[in-house]
């Protein structure tokens, strides 16, 4: 049974995370008066996602995914590929090439499992060549985001639920395989596989990484 | 025999007596004071030669006459592409007062270079599988007047891992690849600088291992070569120089090579701690009382301390020689030297072997003596150190004094951890390490990642540090961990574990009789048993 890659996104592979996108859209709304106040409203609520962070990364999406209630799909997809070359494309780690080129050598599936918006992370995806990708969906309703996420909702124990349901499906030995993150939120994802590895790690996930004596790797 | 072995042969080697003092042990951080069994045979390092008194004349004077190719300076030509790939930080050990001598060559020869109209020159750390040097490591090592011209476009490290850097040179007709580091290979002219510490160091093995990838390090990197040398440190009878001279021919067909050896003395320390290398017995008053003092100090301090306390006393190594020229000839030369300031002619092998092991390897420079490094130190160098014929009997015991700490750096040795505790509880048997495991740790992405952008040893390096150890663990009856603070270290590496140094040869000499030759290696030491 053949092994796979299996990476969190941002932070792990990107330096951006999900307020980048967040902030990025905010500043691209129809008038400058509304670019303004949700840019103002994002910077304001940067606080609150730092410590809801740090608290629950369920809370946080709940209060994260709120942002977008009332944008448009059209528009989202629309910014999505200036997203990627204006935001994405120049925050990409330089070691995530290597480190994908090396694992995929080995014959590893590269498998992406991220909190962040499918359209945001397809272009990327298509760039690092990866087609197996799993993300966070906004529920639209007649064209129009209502603030929140269609299930499952991948964050924290769900990653690791849909990698263990991945991997039976596709035959994949969890046992050989690789897990790479940069969030605490994510131990349980490591938790799945043989071979779990921290990458550019906060210091709590620094402290669990050293405890388990797991590889602390630093892609910038 | 016994009265033959007493015998005094030569000033490195004393006998402990009725009125004798007690030997200073190194184990780890710490230095014990231990009174021998009567009878026992000491070998200390032997004393420094002079240094050379002006090693920049010597080295030009190297540099202009070398052996066997026209001297560096008629070889130059203007625009021409040139390398200088230098040892890295694994010697000398510890690493030496500054300026280093690597810094002393690279001034001469770059000024040399650039006298001479030669721009493109890069400057490359020959650390093959090793960690990559820091930053405040490489300045330390080149000053800060090259390090600031040349780093980072034109100073940096080997890297083992990088594809395009690297290009295939040859095989040798036992099927052993040769890859080397591509900017080396196509350059004009390649300046190896090294420096020799031991007799294994230099020679072919400084491009052809130096400047290798992970697939030619593992054609001799293996555990049956090392069974084969006898020792590695006696380059006439290791195998494994002689798979680095086969591929250091297939170097010499393609490659430009110009190679500056240096031989140094053994001068470890300063004036503050110069007493850990010499007779007990001749302690003056005021050695006694640097050692107490030391003693003090480090029972106040907790290990990391102790560790950084050490790590940052710099060797006062010594030029005692430099030649330059084409690799056999100038490397003949410096062994020979090597082995005028190391041997210590030595009769009679002994049942009991006793080391301390000293918080120096050339794998923990700045970091973490771990289990196989402790395990490398004894049954790898240790026990390596000898020409003709081990110094301990064959199925004899040998005693090490170590804490034996279960710690690691995660920085500088990740696959070292999963090593320990994954595969050594299934197997210590090398041949199977090596079939089952080695391939899947050289090739695992985080460990791969951790070499190349960070400070890691490659993935397979902890296997070559076991394999270092395999020609002592077939010759080697027992192993006795005296002054373990934990059972499943020792147990883990085959050891057997004793609270002290007394326990552990009353268990030694419960094997090997009442009557058993003891010697011991009086650490730190760099010395050869030369056996008759």
């Amino acid at each position: 049974m053949a092994g796979a890659a299996f990476y969190d996104l941002e932070g792990t592979l990107v330096s951006t995370n999900l307020v980048h996108t967040l902030g990025f859209y905010a500043r691209r709304q129809q008038g400058l008066l509304s670019s303004f106040s949700k840019s103002a409203a994002t910077f304001i609520s940067l606080p609150l996602f730092a410590v809801s962070d740090q608290y629950s990364r369920k809370v946080f999406n709940d209060l994260y995914f709120k942002r977008y209630k009332g944008q448009s799909e059209d528009r989202l997809r629309y910014f999505s590929q200036e997203l990627f070359e204006d935001v994405i494309r120049p925050a990409v780690f330089p070691g995530t090439y290597e480190l994908i080129e090396k694992s995929r050598s080995l014959g590893l599936r590269q498998v992406v499992i991220t909190g962040a918006l499918d359209l945001s992370v397809k272009p990327l995806m298509e760039h690092l060549n990866i087609t197996d990708y799993v993300t966070n969906r906004l529920e639209f309703v007649n064209g129009m985001a209502t603030g929140r996420l269609l299930p499952p909702i991948m964050a924290a124990a769900t990653k690791a639920s849909w990698i263990r349901t991945f991997s039976e499906r596709e035959g994949i030995s969890l046992s050989d395989s690789y897990a790479y993150t940069d969030s605490m939120s994510d131990l349980p994802m490591l938790s799945v596989v043989g071979h779990p590895a921290v990458v550019n790690p906060d210091m709590r996930l620094r402290q669990t990484a050293l405890h388990h004596d797991w590889p602390i790797l630093d892609l910038k | 025999m016994a009265l033959q072995l007493r015998r005094k042969t030569h000033e490195s080697v004393t006998y402990i007596d009725r009125d004798s003092a007690p030997r200073i042990i190194p184990s780890g951080e710490d230095f014990i004071l231990e009174d021998l069994p009567i009878g026992t045979r000491v070998l200390y390092p032997n004393p420094p030669i002079k240094g050379l008194p002006n090693r920049e004349a010597a080295i030009r004077y190297a540099l202009n006459h070398p052996h066997g190719c026209d001297p560096l300076f008629a070889q130059l030509e203007p625009g021409m592409r040139v390398t200088v790939a230098v040892d890295d930080i694994s010697l000398p050990l510890p690493p030496m007062a500054t300026p280093d001598i690597r810094q002393t060559i690279l001034e001469i020869v770059l000024d040399m270079l650039a006298g001479h109209g030669v721009d493109d020159v890069h400057i490359i750390i020959a650390n093959s599988l090793h960690r990559k040097m820091t930053e405040w490591e490489m300045k330390r090592m080149v000053g800060s007047r090259i390090f600031d011209e040349y780093y980072p476009d034109r100073y940096y490290n080997h890297d083992a891992e990088w594809a395009d850097g690297l290009i295939k040179i040859g095989e040798t007709k036992h099927k052993e690849p040769l890859v080397l580091n591509r900017r080396a290979a196509e350059s004009d002219l390649l300046i190896y600088v090294n420096i020799n510490l031991v007799p294994m160091d230099g020679g072919h093995k400084s491009v052809a291992v130096g400047l290798c990838d992970y697939q030619s390090l593992r054609a001799h990197h293996d555990p049956q070569t090392i069974r084969d040398s006898d020792s590695y440190m006696d380059p006439a009878r290791s195998e494994l120089n002689r798979k680095c001279v086969r591929l250091g021919k297939i170097v010499d067909e393609h490659l430009n090579v110009f190679h500056i050896e240096t031989a140094i003395n053994n001068r470890m320390y300063k004036a503050d701690m110069d007493f850990l290398t010499k007779n007990e017995d001749d302690f003056t008053a005021f050695d006694r009382m640097k050692f107490e003092a030391m003693r003090y100090t480090m029972s106040k301090l907790p290990r990391p301390a102790r560790r950084k306390l050490l790590h940052s006393r710099p060797s006062q190594y010594e030029l005692i020689a430099c030649h330059a020229g084409k690799t056999e000839p100038v490397h003949e030369k410096i062994v020979a030297k090597g082995f005028e300031q190391y041997a210590i002619p030595v009769r009679g092998q002994c049942d009991i072997l006793i080391t301390g092991i000293p918080d120096i390897s050339p794998y923990n420079v700045y970091s973490i003596l771990n289990p196989l490094l402790v395990q490398v130190m004894a049954l790898g160098y240790h026990f390596n150190f000898y020409r003709h014929k081990p110094l301990l009997k064959t199925g004899g015991v040998m005693i090490v004094h170590h804490p034996c700490y279960d710690d690691f750096d995660h920085q500088f040795h990740p696959s070292y951890i999963e090593f320990f505790n994954r595969l050594l509880p299934e197997t210590r048997d090398a041949f199977v390490l090596r079939e089952k495991y080695e391939q899947e740790f050289a090739n695992n992405p985080s460990y791969v990642e951790m070499y190349r952008r960070g400070n890691a040893y490659h993935g397979a390096h902890p296997f070559f540090m076991w394999y270092w150890g395999e020609n002592g663990r077939q010759h080697v009856g027992r192993v006795i961990a005296a002054g373990a603070e934990n059972s499943h270290v020792p147990a883990m590496l085959g050891w057997e574990r004793a609270d002290n140094l007394t326990e552990a040869i009353a268990m030694a000499r419960s094997y090997m009789g009442n009557s058993a030759e003891i010697t011991m290696l009086h650490q730190p030491m760099i010395g050869i048993a030369d056996m008759e």
